[in-house]
């Protein structure tokens, strides 16, 4: 399109009427999505390296006390020693076993349990007020129970983040099954599908979106569950090379740690969506029609 | 029925209703109900909003137990809703065959049955993918499947727009026609029970208000003069005069 700049007022014919010049072409006006070749996972990440670019820059010119804000350099100084010793590798490994514990034990039985409440009255009548009261209660009471039924070596630890996974799978995946289109039950009924058919191929796939929902936020609170649980007589882990830390003020080593706990929750996130992207194909279709 | 009364020149019966009453509470909404429907009969139900249609249909789906009276339908019968009430989790074919025992059997007639509704290809398509007649068609394979005696049609094309909805109209007959269950369509659309059915029957109030055959030739073009008398009498019963 030509654009051509007049004086206003001449683009009007003698007669006053617009002429065929006055038309826009609606699809330059129109807003468009401006194409970047790098893919959108890795656009995504700009906000954190702006924020990392002047954070270091802050830091070389000495707007930060280093023994307050380590630099990023520094930071970065810090997780290659703990890496060249091994201990980052070792606890990161301890705490990684414990989490994968805690979440085998938590999602089957926050999957059973949602199933249980969720396909029965009596059932829902048996579990639901129980897990209710369960959500309330703060890891911070139940870690001193947990300690007295279990003592102080791995089983109270796995146990507590079991526990807060329970909770997050059990609720989503409970009120999943239950917001079930009823229209889609009635229809399966009246083609004959007996309850075990029903249950397979109408109830679970339809709360499958529930659950991985469950999923998602029982994989963020098991890592914070997990830094809780390792303050208490933990030799290796995360959260006693935190305790650590935090003794000897290695401000630079908590930055660490912070980094691999980022690392470690997109990590999650990107399993999580790994396995929407697997089980819910069905969906896909519709997104991408 | 004493078996002197019993009529051997009528055809047999797919559904009979004697004296059905339902209610909801003080509301009633089937009031004591009489109805019988041959074996290969198309029947329209035809009734305004709340005139307690589909909840008839409901109580010859076995969808709702709780009523008073007689009903008998077949064994065999098949549902189509106003939605398609597809798993979306599942491919077309599959949502053919839900419910039924699986084997190459079912799977054969099912892709058959798509065949008959024209979406064959369509068989591996997720149901989200389908435009809206393409799902209500898919439904309507699912129906067919089942080799039903009674089919029920609770509204099907409803949803649906103008055009398509005279495409379907057209399927419905062509299929009706080759494999004749006993139909029971549920609708508000008068010239929708007039094109398609050989009986259109009214609901008022619960009860049965008319009760008539149409009688037009194969073509069931709307420009007979028949065709627009009976409309207009429909119309009339339920309560509408066109200018």
């Amino acid at each position: 399109m030509n654009l051509v700049l007049r004086p206003p007022g001449t683009h009007l014919s003698a007669a006053g009427r617009p002429t065929e010049e006055d038309l826009v072409d609606p699809t330059r006006l129109a807003t468009r999505r401006h194409g970047s070749r790098l893919p959108r996972s890795v656009q995504r990440l700009l906000g954190p390296v702006l924020l990392l670019l002047a954070w270091q820059a802050a830091s070389s010119w000495g707007l930060f006390d280093e023994r307050q804000v380590p630099s990023p350099a520094s930071v970065l100084e810090a997780g290659r020693d703990l890496l060249r010793s091994g201990d980052l590798q070792a606890h990161t490994l301890a705490s990684l076993g414990r989490v994968l514990k805690g979440l085998a034990l938590g999602v089957s039985a926050g999957v059973v349990l949602a199933a249980v409440a969720g396909l029965s009255r009596l059932g829902e009548n048996i579990v639901d007020a129980n897990m209710e009261i369960l959500r309330a209660v703060p890891n911070f009471a139940l870690l001193p129970v947990l300690i007295a039924w279990f003592g102080i070596d791995e089983q109270p630890k796995v146990v507590l983040i079991a526990l807060t996974v329970v909770v997050a799978v059990y609720i989503n995946t409970y009120a999943a099954i239950r917001n079930v289109d009823a229209g889609l039950v009635e229809a399966a009924r009246t083609f004959g599908a007996g309850r075990w058919e029903m249950v397979r191929t109408v109830v679970l796939p339809g709360a499958l979106p529930g659950f991985l929902v469950g999923l998602r936020l029982a994989l963020t609170g098991s890592w914070l569950a997990l830094i809780f649980a390792e303050t208490v007589n933990a030799p290796k882990g995360l959260g006693r090379l935190m305790t650590d830390a935090r003794e000897y003020f290695r401000l630079d080593v908590i930055f660490v740690l912070l980094t691999v706990y980022a690392v470690l929750g997109l990590l999650s996130l990107a399993l999580v969506r790994f396995l929407e992207g697997r089980l819910l194909t069905w969906r896909r279709a519709f997104d991408g029609a | 029925m004493a078996l002197d009364q019993l009529d051997l020149a009528a055809p047999p019966v797919a559904v009979r209703a004697v004296g059905v009453t339902k209610a909801f509470g003080d509301h009633v909404v089937l009031d004591d109900l009489h109805l019988e429907i041959h074996t290969g009969e198309f029947v329209a139900l035809l009734g305004r909003s709340g005139s307690g249609k589909s909840t008839f249909l409901r109580i010859l789906a076995a969808l709702d137990g709780e009523v008073q009276g007689e009903v008998r339908v077949p064994r065999r019968r098949a549902v189509v809703f106003q939605e398609p009430r597809l798993l979306p989790w599942q491919r077309v074919l599959r949502n053919v065959t839900v419910g039924l025992t699986r084997g190459r059997e079912t799977q054969a007639k099912a892709v058959a049955a798509l065949d008959e509704v024209g979406l064959a290809a369509h068989r591996k398509a997720w149901p989200r993918t389908l435009s809206g007649g393409e799902a209500q068609r898919v439904a309507l394979a699912r129906a067919l499947v089942r080799e039903p005696e009674l089919l029920l049609l609770d509204e099907p094309f409803g949803a649906l727009d103008a055009l398509t909805r005279i495409r379907m109209h057209a399927l419905l007959r062509d299929l009706y026609r080759r494999h004749r269950p006993a139909v029971l369509l549920v609708t508000h659309d008068v010239d929708e029970a007039i094109t398609l059915a050989d009986r259109v029957i009214v609901l008022q109030h619960g009860r049965i208000s008319l009760d008539v055959p149409v009688d037009l030739d194969g073509s069931r073009s709307r420009r007979q003069p028949a065709f627009a008398e009976l409309r207009s009498r429909l119309l009339f019963e339920l309560g509408v005069t066109e200018p």
